[in-house]
């Protein structure tokens, strides 16, 4: 068996109680860094463990902290990013609902790093049970002193607000997170500058996933060896893999990173439902680019992904079979995109909604010969030139469907029907 | 006759307030609040809440329209959100969908004549392992089967 960090408490039964996770190391980090270590010696541990942001960035968490002014007289705050939208992602949902206590030991492990006094935890509107949980937890930290003033004797203190968002993908975005935190509409903020100089209320602020702070107390028990080692170079320790679509056995799955993403599919997940043969993989969430089925003996880390053409992202891997057909898939994604598009650069906004509608004649069986064409110019003319991620993220999905499908899309085009029956 | 809020409500709002530095971070906890106690953000509703946060009208508006889950008008008393996305697409859940369309005889957007159900669909709820997926008012339904969408049919308040 692998190590399992984050996943080994959700088979321990009551583990999201504060007296269950105390039984098991619980809270034990939290007094290490306290009473042993400063806040510059924590985000060195970090930085050396080679933790990446689980949330889809992949950026490197410790230097991310590290880049927020020691000397600001304004307040600093931690944002956790608990809005987890990104479609084929579901293991922030878990580790709220029965690792919660690990969640917040890294965050008070991160707030004393960067110097927070005050953490917001946004969570998607939908989790409804999650944040109750969540709630839960805090207000048993609270009674018991790991949370508030003067936190276990110390000259730390410090206070976490749950706050919930209301239904919209881009508010997962840190800036449109930060604006909604703010009581606006989610729009995206320019960068520069970057929320370490100017977040939320124009104050210092770090952003990170829930994941990645889950993992913050097994880093400080174990050392920055022990995870680094874990995984491959610059990519540290194991992550949550989602795997959902055609598998056996859908499901949230801790593994090393660099784990090769057939061993997750065959191994762990159990094989491709009803033993039809694997057609494409999207490794990293919806926004990544579709791998096709000969290159699935990519590892799945951060640098191996972005080497095959893809994208690490968020850990959702979404598998098909024979029977997907791309261009509907592509067109579930596309429609997706649509909607959620904030509305503020035209690229994207009116982009996605042509792409939407392109797709839907091809499956309609109206679709004209230089279609494959225009969407690959509509998507060119979204790359790079929108304010957020989110464009970018509308576009490769259709580039990497055209280029690596373009048979399916021609044969609705030319035939004007599926070649697969079903969906 | 005008609107107010409840004594409880005020009370949450006051301590609601007081977890932000600025009282315009309030806004979406304190739609929340409203919409809990009184169905949905009606015009009425929407004027008591930028009142309490001491906000022109617009802003509490700009909010309201951009955010799926907040409501000017109230459903039906079981609301169907049945998920769209890709791995539930994929597990079959457009037919799904049809079926528990054809059933109550609702198109995707509509609440039926006795306010009991209102259908509609949504994005990826962020849990694709129990796909195909709805949430039924706040509670998530998965694995969906036709069998099992009969029996949540027949006794909502059971699954709720
Ligand atoms: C459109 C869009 C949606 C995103 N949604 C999420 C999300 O739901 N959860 C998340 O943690 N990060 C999301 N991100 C990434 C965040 O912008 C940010 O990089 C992340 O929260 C940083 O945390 P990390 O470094 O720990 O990963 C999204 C990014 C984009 C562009
Ligand atoms: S890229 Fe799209 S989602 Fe992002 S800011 Fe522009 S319009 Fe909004
Ligand atoms: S696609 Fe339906 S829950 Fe994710």
């Amino acid at each position: 068996m692998g190590v399992k960090i984050i996943s080994a408490g959700f088979d321990i039964e009551g583990f999201h109680r504060l007296q269950v996770y105390l039984a098991h190391e619980g809270y034990q980090a939290l007094r290490k860094v306290l009473t042993s270590m400063t806040p510059s010696q924590v985000t060195e541990e970090v930085i050396k463990s080679n933790l990446r942001g689980l949330g889809g960035a992949g950026f490197p968490a410790g230097r991310k902290w590290s880049f927020v002014p020691k000397d600001s007289p304004k307040p600093k705050y931690l944002v956790i990013n608990a809005d987890e939208g990104e479609p084929g992602t579901f293991k922030d949902r878990l580790i709220l609902l029965n690792t919660p206590h690990m969640l917040i030991e890294g965050i008070l492990i991160a707030a004393y790093a960067i110097g927070a006094a005050k953490v917001y935890i946004y969570i998607r509107g939908e989790y409804t049970e999650p944040a109750k949980v969540i709630g839960q937890a805090l207000e048993e930290v609270r009674a018991n002193n790991y949370l508030g003033q003067h936190i276990l004797g110390t000259d730390f203190s410090l206070d976490v607000v749950i706050h919930r968002g209301a239904g919209a993908y881009i508010c997962g975005e840190e800036t449109a997170l930060l604006e909604s935190l703010e009581g606006k509409k989610g729009w995206p903020r320019l960068k520069p500058p970057f929320p370490a100089l100017v977040g939320l209320f124009d104050c210092p602020t770090v952003i990170n996933n829930v994941e990645t702070i889950a993992f913050l107390p097994a880093i400080i028990n174990r050392g920055w060896k022990w995870f680094a080692d874990l995984g491959t170079e610059r990519n540290g320790g194991t992550r949550l893999f989602c795997v959902s679509g055609s598998v056996n056995r859908p499901g949230v799955y801790e593994l090393p990173m660099g784990t090769p993403l057939r061993e997750i599919i065959y191994e762990q997940a159990g094989g491709i439902k009803g033993d039809k043969s694997l057609k494409a993989v999207i490794p990293g969430g919806s926004s990544a680019p579709v791998l096709s089925r000969d290159q699935i003996d990519v590892k799945m880390d951060f640098d191996s992904l972005m080497a095959a053409g893809s994208m690490a992202g968020s850990g959702g891997i979404i598998v098909m079979d024979e029977d997907t057909c791309m261009p509907h898939a592509l067109w579930v994604l596309t429609r997706f995109y649509a909607h959620e598009s904030c509305g503020q650069c035209t690229p994207c906004r009116e982009g996605t909604g042509w792409m939407e509608k392109v797709l839907r004649r091809i499956l309609d069986g109206t679709g004209r010969p230089e279609d494959p064409e225009n969407l690959l110019r509509i998507a060119h003319n979204i790359m790079g030139n929108t304010i957020c991620p989110l464009g970018d993220a509308a576009a490769l999905p259709v580039i990497s469907f055209l280029e690596k499908f373009a048979n399916e899309f021609d044969f609705h085009i030319s035939q004007h029907r599926c070649d697969i029956e079903g969906v | 006759m005008s609107l107010s809020f409840s004594e409880q409500a005020k009370k949450e709002i006051e301590k609601i307030l007081k977890t932000y530095p600025d009282k315009r971070s309030a806004t979406l906890p304190i739609l929340h609040l409203a919409q809990r106690e009184f169905g949905a953000v009606s015009a009425e509703v929407e004027q008591l809440v930028a009142d309490s946060l001491d906000l022109p009208i617009i802003k509490v508006r700009e909010v309201l329209t951009f955010y799926t889950l907040l409501k000017k008008e109230a459903g039906g008393r079981y609301h169907l959100q049945v998920c769209r996305n890709l791995s539930c697409t994929m597990s079959g859940g457009q037919r799904l969908l049809d079926f528990i369309s054809q059933r109550l005889a609702l198109a995707p957007g509509e609440t039926s004549a006795d306010g009991k159900f209102t259908l509609t669909t949504v994005e990826c709820l962020g849990a694709c392992q129990l796909a195909p997926l709805m949430q039924l008012n706040d509670r998530y339904l998965g694995e969906l089967t036709e069998d099992k969408i009969e029996a949540i049919l027949a006794e909502p308040e059971k699954w709720v």
